[in-house]
């Protein structure tokens, strides 16, 4: 699913966040990328949803070489990608529901269809209730899973998630985290950048350290 | 297909719901727009009546030819003869000199004064209508019969005709730079609203990005707005000029009366409405445009 051959990224005047990193993601495998601040984890995930563009080596997603990529076909990689931000990107001024729809009308799905997908996601992350509450009347555990919703509304092959369970007590992180692991056993391939790996038992961990991949 | 139709439905919705989330803001950008095309629209109105005015008026050029007041009749039924003849004339109407001297006493302003002149002052004349309207070639003719004898005086009517041809000439020319000067500025003006729309939605722009969306998606919303923009401000121009033509109408119309024509001052027909209604919407398209390929650009 994700190969990572000798990469490298530099960001001027000369900062390498990303250093001959190699390694592989198989379909369906669930991995958790750890490492301290600064490690190297949010540009890894950064170059595979080409939010970023590799200074050295090459990114395949699904067999595709991310490097030679054109800038047209950007949008149809991003649409089989699920993605949970460090920082959520919610938008603030549209309902939970509108939220979630969104991804669904980027790709162009039929007004009735969306509906229903939106609805089974929203169920899923156990939001069905809040459909119509605007992001800002939601709690922090609820604002996340609806992020998640958000990311896996388009049935994605692969989620990427960057620290999904910052900022949430104990008791909500677990519940996000027990989100993953569902979709992880339904098929889904995660990748997930995150300093508590200690919720994620049974996942492969790739550990980061400046920029380099720890053995 | 549906998917797509429903893409731009939803485009549409939203353009709408952002030009009333704000209404005094959307209100005020409309009014600019409509102010600035209504000058333009305004004077296509004032052109098209120009024309019309001009048309339904006696547009065809003529000569007036006019023999000495000595001269007898049989020397006019000459002329007249000779007229009939000629190769350039098409038509050619006598008026006796009884006939015009009856006709000016009928004018009641003119009688006490005709009446008190000895004799009749008016002459034979004639009205000729040329096959070859053109101004060089009436001219020609004027010369022609100003040679023949007992023609006193030749007259090109078609003097005032040019007079008002040239007037209209400019004045299209005065409504076509008027529209391609305000036009640019009503371009200018989208660009910068729709510039303030696009940095208001960074964010939404970014997530969709991020989500999967194309540089269409993203700049779908934003054209309708620039084009809802442009159409409203059009509404805005038709509206203005058509309550001037209400409020010229009786004051032009009083005016032109006094030059013995008949004018009742029309707005906006349906074809110049369309044009300005699709003029204004694509310039608002093209700001938007230019706006939002600058911001994806940058990008």
């Amino acid at each position: 699913m994700i190969r990572f051959d000798r990469v490298s990224k530099r960001y001027p005047p000369g900062l390498d966040a990303l250093s001959d990193l190699s390694f592989v993601v198989a379909e369906r495998e669930m991995v958790v990328v750890s490492g301290h601040s600064g490690a190297g984890k949010s540009t890894l995930l950064k170059l595979i949803a080409a939010v970023e563009k590799s200074t050295g080596g090459a990114v395949l997603v699904g067999g595709q070489n991310l490097s030679g990529l054109a800038r047209s076909a950007l949008p149809f990689l991003r649409r089989r990608i699920g993605m949970v931000f460090q920082d959520q990107k919610l938008l603030f001024d549209r309902t939970v529901f509108e939220n979630v729809l969104l991804p669904l009308s980027i790709a162009g799905f039929h007004p009735r269809e969306a509906a229903q997908r939106v609805r089974a996601a929203l169920d899923k992350v156990g939001l069905a209730s809040r459909e119509k509450a605007l992001p800002v009347m939601l709690s922090g555990g609820e604002q996340q899973r609806l992020a998640i919703a958000r990311a896996v509304v388009n049935r994605p092959s692969l989620l990427l998630a960057d620290e999904p369970t910052a900022h949430l007590d104990q008791e909500t992180a677990e519940d996000v985290a027990r989100i993953f692991h569902e979709f992880h056993h339904v098929g889904v391939t995660v990748l997930i950048a995150t300093y508590a790996s200690e919720l994620f038992p049974g996942a492969r961990r790739l550990q980061l350290d400046h920029g380099r991949l720890l053995p | 297909m549906m998917g797509w139709l429903a893409q731009h439905g939803a485009a549409a919705l939203l353009a709408l719901r952002r030009l009333a989330i704000a209404p005094v803001n959307s209100l005020l950008s409309l009014l600019a727009i409509g102010i600035a095309l209504a000058l333009p629209a305004g004077g296509q109105m004032l052109l098209s009546n120009a024309l019309h005015l001009a048309g339904t008026s006696s547009a065809v050029p003529q000569i007036s030819v006019f023999m000495a007041a000595n001269a007898e009749r049989r020397a006019a039924t000459e002329i007249e003869s000779r007229l009939g003849k000629y190769g350039g004339v098409k038509q050619v109407q006598f008026l006796a000199r009884e006939e015009t001297l009856a006709r000016m006493k009928a004018n009641p302003g003119l009688r006490d004064v005709i009446e008190v002149l000895p004799a009749n002052p008016f002459p034979d004349a004639f009205v000729v209508t040329a096959t070859d309207d053109r101004p060089e070639a009436m001219e020609k003719l004027a010369i022609e019969f100003r040679q023949w004898p007992k023609v006193e005086h030749v007259q090109l009517d078609s003097a005032w005709v040019r007079r008002l041809d040239a007037l209209l000439k400019l004045g299209r020319t005065a409504v076509l730079l008027l529209g391609a000067l305000l036009g640019a500025g009503l371009v200018a003006i989208s660009f910068s609203i729709i510039r303030m729309q696009v940095l208001t939605h960074r964010t939404e722009i970014e997530v969709s990005q991020l989500l999967g969306a194309t540089d269409g998606f993203i700049q779908r919303p934003f054209l309708y707005y620039g084009v809802l923009l442009g159409l409203g401000g059009g509404v805005v121009a038709w509206l203005l000029v058509g309550a001037a033509a209400l409020w010229l109408r009786a004051p032009l119309g009083e005016l032109v009366q006094l030059y013995d024509l008949t004018l009742v001052l029309e707005a906006l027909d349906a074809r110049d409405s369309a044009v300005l209604l699709g003029f204004a919407a694509g310039l608002g398209w093209l700001g938007a445009t230019i706006s939002l390929q600058q911001h994806l650009r940058q990008r």
